[in-house]
């Protein structure tokens, strides 16, 4: 099982791009021009994004580095007590949505420390591997089209984090509890 | 978004000010601002090389291929794209590519499916009912295989680490399907262009710092 995954994962980038070209060329597309046509909007889309993403990121660092995310872990610490959720995860249920980086190591840490039988470890993995980090998601492909009414976009990816997270610990009880 | 990014400034200013790490907020605002920048330019090579790609692919009938295959289904989620839009394509090939794992190539993708969908937007400054599903559905995060984690349990030494990936693929897809459940939902009931403009849903002071804390 895990050959074939570890074979998925290294095969998945090269087939993919060699689709492509094989594609291309079979339909006599002139794969270098167009490649260099597109290529050329890379650097837009990447200064298009940078206000959003300046505005979030700032945002955000802020709140993390004000002690907010520690104040709200201890105080929903007793609720999240009771649904047996490690006290170790916690902090990675807030910090998920806000920044794909922190989530990472807030994940690496809770590993490294608990170690590889620890059922927070199997927790802590299920809820990094099953998410996105909403906020950014939202900076990059909102900004990239200069979009700033948002509407209802941020609920739903707030309120399906959140139901991701009831939902993981729902099923690592289920499955390691 | 103008009362989320107010009150997240707002509130990490007060905390921080409580908690007597006013000087850690400070030096946040000059490492995230870098750190933006960073990301962007990060982007840049990464970027470039897969939308070249996705030239080549959209040149070659890929896009048109995989629109027609999706069709069905596409109809019925996006329901407000024309069907000669190649919108279609681009969500598919940046569903493939995260559902693989390789986000790098994901978000020029999602961007490319983002600007298709931009065309067919009344409003350039708000985000059509489309946007905001295409965006549910990326948030969510949907992976066949979580690759980031498992080089992480891996190093650990975890002796079993597949064993969360069938955990994992359930819950994303509950997130997932939640996700489009909702962006459906809510694109019936909701009226107002954006949070602000829409008097009952604009925040009280307290409540928005309930729906931030609630959201977690």
């Amino acid at each position: 099982m895990t050959k074939i995954l570890n074979l998925i994962s290294l095969w998945a980038l090269p087939v993919l791009i060699l689709l492509i070209l094989f594609v291309g060329m079979i339909r006599k597309v002139p794969v270098y021009e167009e490649f260099t046509k597109g290529a050329k909007d890379g650097f837009k889309v990447a200064i298009n994004i940078i206000p959003y993403l300046v505005a979030i990121i700032v945002a955000i660092s802020m709140l993390r580095a004000s002690g907010a995310i520690e104040m709200l872990a201890n105080l929903l610490a007793p609720l999240l007590k009771s649904w047996h959720m490690p006290a170790d995860v916690l902090p990675l249920t807030i910090v998920r949505s806000l920044s794909g980086s922190a989530a990472l190591g807030v994940f690496s840490d809770i590993a490294n420390n608990l170690g590889a039988n620890s059922y927070a470890t199997k927790l802590a993995a299920v809820m990094v591997g099953s998410s996105e980090t909403t906020f950014y998601v939202l900076a990059v492909y909102f900004g990239a089209v200069k979009i700033s009414k948002i509407r209802y976009a941020l609920i739903v990816g707030l309120l399906a984090d959140l139901v991701g997270i009831i939902s993981a610990v729902w099923v690592c009880n289920w499955m390691f509890g | 978004m103008n009362y989320i990014f107010f009150f997240l400034i707002v509130i990490s200013i007060v905390i921080g000010a409580i908690n007597g790490k006013l000087q850690e907020v400070c030096n946040a605002v000059m490492s995230g601002a870098e750190l933006s920048v960073k990301v962007a330019f990060s982007l840049i090579g990464i970027m470039a090389f897969w939308l070249g790609m996705m030239k080549i692919a959209q040149k070659s009938g890929i896009i048109d291929f995989l629109s027609k295959i999706l069709k069905p289904v596409t109809k019925v989620l996006f329901n407000e794209i024309p069907p000669e839009s190649t919108a279609v394509g681009d969500i598919a090939m940046n569903f493939t590519a995260n559902a693989f794992g390789l986000s790098n190539a994901a978000t020029p993708f999602g961007i490319k499916a983002m600007e298709e969908l931009q065309k067919e937007n009344k409003d350039k400054t708000s985000a059509s009912n489309s946007m905001c599903l295409f965006l549910g559905m990326n948030t969510a995060g949907f992976q066949l295989i979580p690759t980031t984690v498992l080089a992480v349990l891996i190093g650990i030494g975890y002796e079993n680490p597949t064993e969360i990936i069938a955990p994992t693929l359930l819950v994303t897809i509950i997130a997932f399907t939640f996700a489009v459940v909702l962006s459906k939902i809510l694109q019936k009931v909701w009226r107002g262009q954006d949070l602000p403009l829409t008097p009952t849903l604009s925040p009280q002071r307290g409540e928005g710092e309930n729906s931030l804390g609630g959201n977690e």
